[in-house]
């Protein structure tokens, strides 16, 4: 298992590396660049700044520098765009909070949604079944766009009860909101699968067996059908913890957070590229460690599966 | 110089009195005074040389104090400067600077603008608002900009520590107005080689306005309290002023209405509604903006719109009544001029556009067509290009329609901002939406776009035009060369001006003190007081 570890993250770093190259030349490749602006700039203006930026250098010599500066000093390059900031100070900044809610919101989809999902499953065909799987699809079809604005004139219009959005490290009232509107969705897919593989589980030979033997329901559930029934889950949920930690632009926005989901969509928009490369990058080491992570417990979770 | 001192007349010495604003008789002021603002996203940068965009400068307006500041009306009324005078040859302004304080109790002195400027033009700043001191026509400052001279002969300098000299190309007569830009703040040179670019965070930041910078949490909101240290700090009422940004505008607007924001702007075309609810605060006062499409005429442009006719035609048929009245709805005036109506010692002209019905219009517009040997039966097929924005979108969509009974065939293309801009700037369009704001209170400011030097994305030149702007600059009496400019632009017609912009708000009815008639908006916490409820 250790070799097999090792071997995914020694992987890891010519994926990175492919990354960083595909989306270097992609975000050059659009049109118009980070000083591309309404008053057009005087030619000698955007000389300056792109040399202060080195962005009159070639293409691959960018490249170059901004890997060795990574590689060197861990340094991701200045932002072109908050001109006071660098970009490893962006990312300090909305990490953290993106990283709060996005795994609070986690955690409660998957207690949640795996929690519908079984009583479904257990009860199936029952009224039980019924209204979890109403709740999910009602949490489904209601877009966290639609339920963010709906959150805030609640809350905050009407019951005065909840901060209409900004962020608080330490007064969790502003959490609240964020979290709800990003988690329910995930909920309901998180329920969806459970309940079927649930299903699926609670049908297949070895329970029948489990039940013959006269083994308590209880024990049945929670020791031999829950374990396999959350292999699909786990394998869903991977990739969810990513895009849930690394912020949704969604509610970044209608909560202003100041979250890295937003400034993700920001950097691509304002074409910063800097800020945009730190963040594909973060992405993309992340996924490529949470999917190491699924393949881990899949081991773990079914003795079946060897690496 | 000393000649210059004997032979300069007093022209423009002022003796107007500069304190904030205060509060009438029997206001009863709140306890707590706080004047919450709302941003609309991240303050891209506190540094007076490094901000971009209006809502930096609402920010950076109450941290700094340039030499001049704007009353409520947008008059300029003195900042630092105590008083100023203007040579005769109107090349040589010398500016007497009061007893003014840094927030850590330094002393404000002309070197620190100097500095400043400098530092502004100075290439390795790479500052993308440069061109405001070429605007201003500072002595070298084009040369230093393009690295030909050092900063160092910049065409201001320190008399003494109170008495600042600026030396003009030319004869500017808007140079006064552009002393309250952001650009023009003095910074404190000891702090920033202190410190780099990390002088603008909270704790660093070192300002001589009427308030210091106390937090700043990028996206989130920035926290500012008053400044002991200002030099009229006894007659601030405020203590603190807050910027919180809410991304979208809808749920600022709920935001507002729970209290949390003190104005906030009003969505598109909710301000009926509102104005009905809530008469007391929804607010729609003139803002010095216009909103225009672009004809391409250079030689990459269609080959219709080469024939003034046919730019004519488009422009008469556009319904600005309907824009304005029936999708803008928020009290937005319908354009006849590239300058907004509001601009000081600006006279609209009487051109047909402004004068006729729209059905007259309308059916000039078809004879105009015909004579330019288009119509139902010779359609023109013409892309018009918007960047992303459900109101651009709403508006082109109401072009298109009015310019189809025309025979005018029009494309929709909406593409993303930088997109639009790039295609613009590189004259890869038919006709494009654009806004132009103005940078200080005079119609120069609109009218330098059409200059055949000016930003000018769809190329049109006219030598007359061009005479007329530069008149302007040595002109005793702008105004009927400003009319006659705008003439020009009705006969030959390089775009359609479509609508001049108002600011559409809701302000809350404990804050006073906000500018309601200046054009610009330039608002100053120094002068806002909240009463109690």
């Amino acid at each position: 298992m250790f070799a097999y570890i090792m071997r995914r993250l020694a992987v890891a770093v010519p994926t990175l590396l492919l990354l960083i190259v595909f989306s270097f030349i992609l975000m050059h490749l659009a049109p118009g660049g980070p000083f591309t602006q309404e008053r057009e700039l005087p030619p000698q203006v955007l000389a300056n700044l792109n040399a202060k930026y080195g962005l009159d250098d070639p293409l691959w010599k960018q490249i170059i520098n901004y890997i060795w500066g990574i590689v060197a000093h861990f340094d991701f390059g200045p932002s072109f765009v908050y001109p006071d900031r660098s970009v490893n100070e962006l990312i300090a900044a909305g990490f953290p909070v993106t990283l709060t809610y996005g795994s609070l919101a986690f955690m409660a989809a998957v207690v949640m949604g795996v929690g519908l999902g079984v009583v479904a499953a257990i009860w199936h065909n029952s009224f039980l079944d019924y209204l979890a799987v109403g709740i999910s699809i009602g949490a489904q079809v209601l877009p966290n766009f639609v339920m963010a604005p709906i959150l805030v004139l609640i809350f905050t219009l009407w019951y005065g009860l909840l901060p209409g959005g900004g962020w608080s490290f330490s007064d969790p009232s502003f959490w609240i909101m964020p979290v709800i509107a990003l988690g329910t969705s995930y909920m309901a897919s998180i329920a969806r699968i459970t309940r079927s593989s649930m299903l699926e589980v609670l049908g297949s030979n070895h329970i029948r067996t489990a039940r013959a033997k006269g083994m308590p329901e209880h024990r049945v559930i929670i020791r031999h059908a829950l374990k396999p029934a959350m292999l699909p889950v786990i394998s869903y949920l991977g990739p969810v913890f990513v895009s849930m930690i690394t912020g949704s632009v969604v509610i970044d926005i209608y909560f202003s957070t100041g979250g890295i989901g937003k400034a993700f969509v920001d950097s691509a928009l304002n074409r910063d590229y800097a800020v945009m490369m730190g963040v594909t990058i973060l992405v993309g080491a992340l996924t490529i460690l949470f999917n190491l992570v699924v393949d881990v417990l899949y081991a773990w979770i079914d003795p079946k599966i060897r690496y | 110089m000393t000649k210059f001192f004997a032979t300069t007349a007093l022209v423009a010495s002022l003796a107007m009195p500069a304190f904030a604003v205060q509060p009438a008789e029997g206001e009863q002021l709140a306890e707590n005074q706080v004047y919450n603002f709302w941003l609309l996203d991240a303050i891209k940068s506190v540094d007076p040389a490094k901000n971009t965009d209006v809502e930096g400068s609402d920010v950076l307006r109450q941290l700094f104090e340039g030499l001049m500041n704007e009353d409520e009306k947008g008059a300029m009324v003195p900042g630092v400067a105590e008083s100023f005078e203007e040579s005769d040859d109107k090349l040589t302004y010398t500016f007497k600077l009061r007893d003014a304080k840094w927030s850590n109790g330094e002393p404000v002195t002309a070197g620190d603008f100097v500095y400043a400027w400098r530092r502004a033009v100075n290439p390795e700043t790479a500052s993308e608002y440069a061109w405001f001191m070429e605007l201003m026509n500072i002595v070298n400052a084009t040369d230093i900009v393009k690295g030909e001279k050092s900063p160092e002969e910049l065409g201001v300098k320190a008399v003494d520590d109170k008495t600042l000299e600026v030396t003009l190309t030319t004869p500017t007569p808007y140079f006064i107005k552009t002393l309250s830009h952001a650009t023009t703040f003095p910074v404190p040179q000891k702090v920033i080689e202190e410190h780099g670019d990390a002088w603008t965070q909270p704790g660093n930041l070192v300002g001589n306005g009427a308030f210091v910078l106390r937090s700043h949490n990028l996206g989130v909101d920035i926290t500012m309290e008053k400044n002991p240290e200002y030099w009229d700090a006894e007659n601030v009422v405020m203590q603190t002023v807050k910027g919180i940004t809410v991304n979208d505008n809808n749920v600022a607007l709920t935001r507002y209405q729970a209290g949390e924001l003190d104005r906030v702007q009003i969505p598109a075309g909710q301000y009926p509604r509102l104005e009905k609810e809530a008469p007391d605060q929804a607010v729609s006062l003139p803002y010095a903006c216009s909103y225009a499409y672009v004809y391409n005429v250079s030689e990459k442009g269609p080959e219709a719109l080469k024939d003034v006719r046919v730019r004519e035609a488009l422009s008469l048929a556009l319904n600005r009544d309907i824009i304005v009245n029936n999708v803008l709805q928020g009290g937005q005036k319908p354009a006849t001029t590239w300058t907004h109506w509001a601009i000081e010692g600006f006279d609209q002209p009487e051109t047909e556009l402004a004068t006729l019905s729209q059905e007259e219009k309308t059916q000039r517009a078809q004879e105009l067509l015909t004579e330019a040997g288009y119509g139902p039966d010779n359609p023109i097929s013409l892309t018009l290009q918007y960047n992303t924005d459900e109101n651009h979108k709403k508006l082109a969509i109401a072009a298109q329609q009015f310019w189809k009974p025309l025979g005018v065939n029009i494309t929709l293309n909406n593409v993303e901002w930088k997109v639009h801009t790039d295609r613009m700037q590189n004259q890869d369009f038919d006709m494009a939406r654009y806004a132009w704001c103005a940078d200080y209170n005079e119609a120069s400011t609109f009218l330098d776009w059409f200059r055949t030097d000016g930003y000018n994305s769809g190329k049109w030149s006219n030598a007359e035009f061009d005479q007329l702007m530069a008149d302007a600059k040595t002109a005793e009496d702008t105004t009927p060369i400003y009319t006659r400019a705008e003439e020009i632009l009705a006969e030959e017609v390089p775009a359609a001006f479509v609508y001049h912009y108002a600011k559409v708000d809701m302000i809350s009815p404990d804050i006073k003190g906000l500018p309601t008639e200046n054009v610009l908006n330039a608002w100053y916490a120094k002068d806002l007081y909240r009463l109690a409820d």
